[in-house]
């Protein structure tokens, strides 16, 4: 695997793009900077700027507005970039399915490369998402 | 051939800038540790470079394409070649030209100005908030620097060569130990830590205000270079201030003692202070710390 992708396992800067969440899975996106999970040790970073983004991490489901501005942000983060669905809304829109607000899913707008089920998925789980999503990039490319 | 490997390995562009990752690494876990966390491995500002020069370079539509790509670069080589001129002056204190001290002087403003150029560029109007708050910035603390700059010339008997200030020292002790000289030296490093861009003087780059101001659009390449020049300018700038105030001993030993010092000075400033916004930071440095050099300048002149 080359060095381009090692690196950017063990740098990761992370984009936050809520399509209007309830934010509880926000909240619990947050406690992974605090001092008890701590992810900073890794390398993780939340970034201001969508340029600077390795990963885009989307939660809530998107409705008619967000759905533009997410494709939106997609291309405008610089490749290689990954996008993490985090939480069940995002995941597959779980109770706002057949909603009238609510005209797709997370990944028929982007392409996820992981999904973190949980309403809101506690930090354990988002880690461990994390984990899985650095084995994908160094084990497939 | 020994211009060059002063200029591009030691002490340019690559010592300085490993030296200058390393300090943003020691920052960065010192910080992490006052807030009772972990912090990064000391290779993670490496790894960040590294990564950055992996990413698409994307260049928004309708920027000024050539200033954009190129304006990272002009601050990269003049932070360099201030690092160079330094540290020749360090192991060799008369090889340099006499009025070395004011083009070093000019040549720590270009960083800045790269900026305020780079970020005007990028036809972004968060990044346009950014530069102006740049430009009202460096308007702030130019003047009380200069002026405690002058009150180091007046305290070398006229000297405007860095070497014969450093030869001063030695010979009558360091500048540091006067009373114009610790009023200054206060000064400067309130002046370098807004010519860092860092809290509490970091407002044209806050991050979650105006979404990483200047550096809005930069992603990729540029964005490392941007990167790299702050981290040669975390070298240079305390490097300077000890050849100007503390000079009076430069052996290795002595001379990364004293950088630890100033570093561990501007990581506490930055861990106990909040973002200032652009308005209290220009009455802050027009204001008290301008009187402060102002004094200083008075009683260099009044011989104490």
């Amino acid at each position: 695997m080359n060095l381009k992708l090692r690196a950017l396992t063990k740098s990761i800067w992370v984009f936050h793009a809520a399509c209007s969440p309830c934010n509880n899975c926000d909240i619990e996106i947050l406690d992974l900077i605090t001092p008890r999970y701590d992810v900073e040790r890794f390398g993780i970073v939340l970034v201001g700027s969508v340029r600077h983004a390795d990963v885009l991490l989307v939660t809530g489901v998107p409705n008619y507005k967000t759905k533009e501005r997410l494709k939106k942000l997609y291309s405008q983060a610089p490749q290689p970039c990954l996008v993490v669905a985090v939480g069940n809304c995002a995941c597959a829109r779980v109770m706002f399915k057949d909603s009238y607000n609510s005209p797709c899913a997370v990944d028929e707008v982007v392409p996820v490369s992981v999904y973190i089920p949980g309403c809101p998925p506690k930090p354990e789980a988002m880690i461990a998402g994390v984990v899985k999503l650095i084995q994908k990039v160094r084990g497939k490319k | 051939m020994r211009i060059l490997f002063n200029y591009l390995i030691f002490p340019g562009f690559l010592f300085s800038a490993c030296i200058g990752l390393i300090a943003g690494w020691i920052d960065r876990k010192v910080t992490a540790r006052i807030q009772w966390r972990v912090g990064p491995p000391w290779y993670q500002n490496f790894v960040d470079i590294v990564k950055l020069l992996g990413k698409e370079t994307i260049i928004p539509e309708g920027s000024a394409k050539r200033t954009f790509l190129l304006s990272p670069f002009l601050g990269l080589l003049s932070a360099s070649l201030v690092a160079t001129i330094l540290g020749v002056t360090v192991r060799l204190p008369l090889e340099s030209f006499a009025g070395d001290l004011i083009v070093v002087l000019y040549l720590l403003v270009i960083p800045a100005i790269a900026i305020i150029i780079g970020a005007s560029s990028s036809r972004n109007p968060l990044a346009s908030i950014g530069a102006s708050r740049e430009m009202k910035l460096v308007l702030g603390y130019e003047l009380p620097f200069i002026l405690s700059i002058i009150a180091v010339i007046i305290k070398s008997a006229g000297a405007i060569q860095i070497g014969s200030i450093l030869n001063h020292q030695i010979n009558f002790g360091s500048n540091l130990v006067s009373w114009s000289g610790i009023l200054a030296f206060i000064v400067t490093i309130l002046c370098m830590q807004a010519k860092l861009c860092l809290v509490p003087f970091d407002m044209s780059e806050a991050e979650q205000e105006i979404m990483a101001g200047v550096f809005i659009e930069y992603s990729g390449l540029p964005l490392a270079i941007f990167k790299l020049t702050k981290a040669v300018l975390l070298y240079t700038m305390p490097l300077f201030l000890i050849i100007l105030f503390w000079g009076s001993n430069l052996t290795p030993l002595a001379l990364i003692g004293k950088y630890t010092a100033l570093l561990v000075i501007i990581i506490l400033i930055k861990n106990t202070n909040p973002r200032l916004r652009i308005d209290q930071a220009l009455r802050f440095f027009w204001g008290p710390v301008t009187i402060l050099a102002a004094i200083a300048v008075v009683l260099a002149i009044l011989g104490y």
